[in-house]
Order: structure tokens, then C-alpha cells, then sequence
């Protein structure tokens, strides 16, 4: 990833650009957010969803909107923005643009969390949250931590390489417990499992969208700190120690921040696959490689993308569903491959 | 014994379905060998077989049912029902058959899943007998009786028991006859505590015809699939009058029951909430496929239309 010479040096600009591209995409995104619940299998009057005169329990209109289609759209809209923003972070992180927020192990630790709670729990849900969005959560943290253990050294930056390599190998360790577990299961939670693994929106309520917007907030506020670093870091750890960024430090935020919203996005939804590559990229090959702006395009195209991912998935095939991981591959896989031959 | 009889029911039925093993239907009288219930690779021997391993727990129920349960020499790791099988030789499942262990038993027939066609191969140029099960509706079932029946040398059992089950279905029909059909939705999986991984019985398969048997409209009985996963805007849409929700294993302690039937509670318009009629049940043979369906179509019935069974 190389950086333009005008995002480094050159601030004049900078904010006029920022501005637009916030205007542009943020516009793309609320529209996402306002006109996906007004489509799905069933055609509802909003005039009735919103008729105050009708109760609740009588009004089928509100509860379509309400109980199903809004939940899984502030899902769509929360777990697009954070994996797509988490991409770009681990891909400046690592230096690689095939990194993505699942590269360092973070979702096959919430995969065996999952799995975990799926085969061998029953019941320790904190208060309305299920066991198995919190045990997936509770595997994307240890594994974040063992990554971390492995990689850093006190006072020193973070090595990319051994971190890369850590998640890798994480990740095949984790697969391998994850296989160990599915073969002991019964075939019920076998299939579980790997219907969980293809990830799903509709959270049922707004009670899950509640619990993880903590994790989401305090890693999109740690993201907000980090574009300008990122950019020097993208040109080498020395260069960008010599222009004053504290890399370790940067280091340190980046792979907290990203581990952090790839674990809430993917205890939410189950870990939705291309996000976190494809919008990245795709925002890139729009907006240039400045991470001023690609930073906040990402996170309100990925949104977008999210979700209307997920209008796909659940009117397609309606009354039946496809996965919306399913969706976000076959659209993403071969939009993505179109634009790079369009490029060059 | 509940947490066994679960993975039991599980095997037999939803992961089959889910995975669409044999998408075959059974509301429609068979139609080729495609839909047809499964059939013996080799013709039964006069005398039948002296020793039956099954690798299908209700094919093993069914071969009890018959009087073929001390032939048995093996059975699946599954296996709890009926209480004797505990005592068998396990051989492993679906995914992991024991290929040495169910040879070094000397069976001479082997009861086997329709996909574990390697497997079957292997027993058949061992020269072992193999039956390859398949999944359907209840003609497949009532197939399979007489097939395993006959196979293990109880033809006329196998009959008897086909006779009993066909009598026990038809005094369901006749208990609900001129009652209003409720629109029901038939759950089959569900993750605790919450409206997320709901699967509900879809319009083919052993489950949906016996809902229509018991006297219920399946709300998904339009979509041509054993399982269908719902999302919770067509379940609101398809707005079910009763909803029942089956499970394999022993009933839990109040508390949990409550928290369980409340979890439905966000779907405040869906009619079966309105009305408390959500109802969940527990036991192995609510969803076994095999000789013990009737007691299922009366449980659904009793459920269903209340006022028939005073």
C-alpha cells in the first residue's frame, strides 16, 4: 500500500475532501439504514406502523418493522462498518493488503467460543444475551490475547511478522479444536455450528445491538485517533518513527481497536466473511489510499454494503433465507475482481 | 438417558432434514426409486438375518418393534431406545462407522444411512447383506418396517406393526375429524432463550404429514422442504394460531419452561402468543421416525383440538 504524496504532506484539502466523502458516503449509508426496512418478503404501510392508535400487539405493520426488520438493519448497518473499518486497520496494521479483521485468529476464537456453547453449554446466559454470542466473544478475546502475548515484547513495537504469523498459526490451532469439537457433537450441533459460522442479522431483538455497542463504540473512538499514524506506518515502521509517530504505540491501538470490533461484530452476527476485504478495497480503488478517508468511507460503505447484503438475502429466496455470508461472497468476490480489471 | 435419547432423536431426524439427505415427500404416494422408501441391495435369505448391526437408531427401534431385537449384535453410538440397546456393542454413527468393529461382530446384515455409500460397498464385497436407509414421509417409514421385518426374517410382525401404526393414525384422523384445522407452525429447533435459529417443519416429511394427520394447517407447508429456517418477520407474517415446539429431551424445571415459552413473547401479534397457545413439548418420540409416530399424532392432536381427547 503505498500512500500519496498529497495525504502526507499536503493538509490543505484535506478537510474538503473529508468533508464530501463524509457527506457522500454518509448519505449512502442512512439511506441504507431508512429505506431497508420500508422492503423485505412482505409489503407493510408505514402509515399503519406508525398509527398510534392501534395496539401494539394488533398492529402485524409495526411489528414487522419494529421487531424484525429494524434489529437486523442496525445489526447490518453496526457489524458492516466495524468489520470493513477493522480491514483496513489490520491491513495497514500488517502492511498487507490481504489481511482482514479474521486474519490474527480473533473470529475462529469466537468460531470456538461458539462452538463451545454450542455443543457442551446449555444455559449461562447475562441477562438477555444467549451463551452463544457471549462465549464467542470470550473466545475472540483469548485469542487476541495469546496473539498479543506472542507478538509483543515490552517497550519494543510489535513485530508484523511474528504477529502475522501468530494468527495464522492461531487460526489453525483453533480450526482444529473447532473440528475436534464438531466431530464430538451430535449432528444437530454440527449443523449449528456451521450455520452460525455462516453469520446471520436477524438478532431477533434490539437487546444484542445494545450489549455490543459499548465494544463498538470505544473501538470506533481508538479507530477516529488512528488515520494519520496509519498513513506514516504504511510507509515503514522507521520512516514513520522519524516523523514522530510512536509506532509501538500505534501498533498497540490498531490491534486492540480491531480486535475489539471484529469481536463484537462477529458475537453479534457470526463471523460474515469479505466485509472486512472486499469494502476496503473496493473504498480504495473510490477515494485513493489516504486513511483520513479511507477510514470513515470504509466504515459508512461497509454499513451500506452490510446491508443491503442482507435486503438480498432476505427477499431473494423469500419466505426461505440465504445466508447472508453467502451473499456478501458472491456479490463482493466477483464486484471486487470487475473493478481491479476496470483499473488496470 | 435424556441427553442420549436427544442426540438420538436429533440424528434421526433434524440434521437429516436440514441437510436435505432425502429431500423426498410423502404426501404424494412414491413416484420411482427417487421416492421411494429404501430397499435391501441383496434379496432377504429364507431364513432372515441372525446378526443385524444398525448404524440407525429408528431403524434399530423399528427392528425391536418387529421382535428382531435379539438379533441385534451392534448398534450406533446413539442408540438409547429402547432401554436394551444400552446393553449392544457400539459401532459408531454417520460420520464415524467402525468398519473393523462392525466386521469382527460377524453380522449378516448391516443396517446402514443412504448416503454411506462407501461404507456400503465395503460390506457388500465382504459379501454382507446391506440395508441403506433413507429418510421420508411416513409411507417410507411404514416401508421400512416391512422391509427390515422381512429382511430379518419377521415379515408378519412387520406387518402387525404396520397394522397397529395405520390404526393408530386413522383413530387420530377420526378423534379431529370436523374440527377447524389451526394454522400451526412446527418447531424443531430453536437456541435457548431467544427467537434465533428457529427451524420449523416444512410442507414434506414424517413431521408435516403428521401435523396434517393430527388436525393442523403447517404455515410453512407451502415451501417444499423437510426444514425451513424463518426469519422473524415470516414468522410474524405467516402468523400461526398454535405453535409447537418439539424436544427430544426430558422436560425441564418450571423456571426454565416459563423463560422458554416467554422468549416468544416478542412476537406480540403472531396469534399464538396473543392467545397462550405456544406450546412446548418434550420426549425421544415426538420426533423419531419410526413405530412410535402414532403416540406422536396424538400428542399433536391432543394439543391441536383439546376438546376431542375429554
Amino acid at each position: 500500500m503505498s500512500v500519496p504524496p498529497g495525504s502526507l504532506s499536503g493538509e490543505r484539502g484535506i478537510g474538503g475532501r473529508l468533508a464530501s466523502v463524509l457527506i457522500g458516503y454518509g448519505a449512502l449509508a442512512l439511506a441504507a439504514c431508512l429505506l431497508a426496512p420500508l422492503a423485505g418478503s412482505t409489503h407493510i404501510s408505514l402509515a399503519r406502523a406508525f398509527d398510534r392508535s392501534i395496539p401494539f400487539p394488533d398492529n402485524v405493520d409495526a411489528q414487522i418493522l419494529f421487531v424484525a426488520r429494524m434489529p437486523r438493519v442496525l445489526t447490518g448497518a453496526i457489524v458492516g462498518s466495524t468489520l470493513a473499518a477493522a480491514g483496513v486497520v489490520m491491513q495497514a496494521l500488517l502492511g498487507n493488503p490481504l489481511a482482514t479483521p479474521f486474519t490474527l485468529g480473533v473470529s475462529t476464537g469466537a468460531a470456538l467460543g461458539a462452538v463451545l456453547a454450542i455443543t457442551f453449554g446449555t444455559s449461562f446466559p447475562i441477562g438477555t444475551l444467549a451463551s452463544v454470542p457471549l462465549a464467542s466473544l470470550a473466545g475472540a478475546v483469548v485469542a487476541s490475547a495469546i496473539v498479543y502475548v506472542l507478538a509483543t515484547r515490552p517497550g519494543r513495537p510489535i513485530s508484523t511478522m511474528v504477529l502475522l504469523l501468530a494468527g495464522v498459526t492461531l487460526n489453525a490451532f483453533f480450526s482444529a479444536l473447532i473440528l475436534f469439537v464438531q466431530y464430538a457433537a451430535d449432528f444437530t450441533q454440527a449443523y449449528r455450528t456451521i450455520r452460525w459460522l455462516m453469520g446471520d442479522l436477524d438478532v431477533g431483538s434490539f437487546a444484542p445491538i445494545v450489549a455490543s455497542l459499548p465494544l463498538v463504540l470505544v473501538s470506533l473512538g481508538i479507530f477516529a485517533f488512528l488515520p494519520r499514524s496509519l498513513n506514516l506506518l504504511s510507509v515503514g515502521a522507521d520512516s514513520a518513527a522519524t516523523r514522530g509517530v510512536d509506532v509501538g504505540l500505534t501498533q498497540r491501538l490498531a490491534f486492540f481497536s480491531a480486535s475489539l470490533a471484529t469481536a463484537a461484530a462477529v458475537s453479534l452476527a457470526g463471523p460474515i466473511g469479505f466485509v472486512g476485504i472486499v469494502v476496503p478495497h473496493l473504498v480504495r480503488l473510490m477515494v485513493g489510499v489516504d486513511h483520513r478517508i479511507v477510514l470513515p468511507a470504509s466504515a459508512l460503505f461497509g454499513a451500506a454494503f452490510l446491508i443491503g447484503c442482507d435486503l438480498i438475502a432476505r427477499t431473494v429466496l423469500a419466505p426461505v433465507e440465504v445466508p447472508v455470508g453467502v451473499v456478501t461472497a458472491m456479490l463482493g468476490g466477483p464486484f471486487f475482481l470487475w473493478l481491479l480489471v476496470r483499473r488496470s | 438417558m435424556a441427553a442420549r435419547q436427544a442426540k438420538l432423536i436429533r440424528c434421526v431426524v433434524v440434521l437429516l432434514l436440514l441437510c436435505g439427505v432425502n429431500l423426498s415427500g410423502s404426501l404424494e404416494p412414491p413416484r420411482g426409486p427417487q421416492r421411494s422408501a429404501s430397499r435391501p441391495t441383496v434379496a432377504p435369505l429364507p431364513t432372515g438375518a441372525t446378526r443385524i448391526v444398525s448404524l440407525v437408531p429408528n431403524v434399530t427401534e423399528m427392528l425391536f418393534a418387529v421382535g428382531a431385537g435379539p438379533q441385534l449384535v451392534g448398534v450406533s453410538s446413539y442408540d438409547d431406545f429402547p432401554p436394551e440397546t444400552k446393553a449392544l456393542p457400539r459401532v459408531g454413527a454417520l460420520l464415524d462407522p467402525d468398519t473393523e468393529r462392525i466386521l469382527s461382530l460377524r453380522p449378516d446384515l448391516v443396517i446402514v444411512y443412504g448416503s454411506q455409500s462407501e461404507l456400503e460397498g465395503q460390506f457388500t464385497r465382504a459379501g454382507i447383506r446391506v440395508y441403506p436407509y433413507r429418510h421420508g414421509g411416513i409411507d417410507s417409514i411404514l416401508q421400512a418396517i416391512r422391509d427390515v421385518a422381512r429382511l430379518s426374517g419377521h415379515p408378519a410382525d412387520g406387518d402387525r406393526v404396520i397394522r397397529e401404526l395405520r390404526s393408530q393414525l386413522d383413530a387420530v384422523v377420526t378423534r379431529v375429524r370436523g374440527q377447524r384445522r389451526p394454522r400451526t407452525m412446527l418447531v424443531i429447533g430453536r437456541d435457548a432463550g431467544t427467537l434465533r435459529g428457529v427451524y420449523v417443519s416444512g410442507g414434506i416429511g414424517f413431521l408435516h404429514e403428521l401435523l396434517d394427520i393430527a388436525g393442523g394447517d403447517d404455515v410453512f407447508g407451502d415451501i417444499k422442504r423437510e426444514a425451513v429456517q424463518p426469519s422473524n418477520e415470516t414468522m410474524i407474517v405467516r402468523a400461526p394460531e398454535v405453535i409447537m415446539e418439539l424436544h427430544p429431551g426430558e422436560q425441564p424445571p418450571a423456571d426454565v419452561l416459563r423463560k422458554e415459552r416467554a422468549a416468544w413473547n416478542l412476537l406480540a401479534s403472531v396469534p399464538a402468543v396473543r392467545t397462550g397457545r405456544v406450546h412446548l413439548l418434550y420426549g425421544g418420540y415426538l420426533l423419531a421416525a419410526g413405530p412410535r409416530i402414532g403416540r406422536a399424532a396424538e400428542a399433536f392432536a391432543r394439543v391441536l383440538h383439546p376438546d376431542s381427547f375429554k
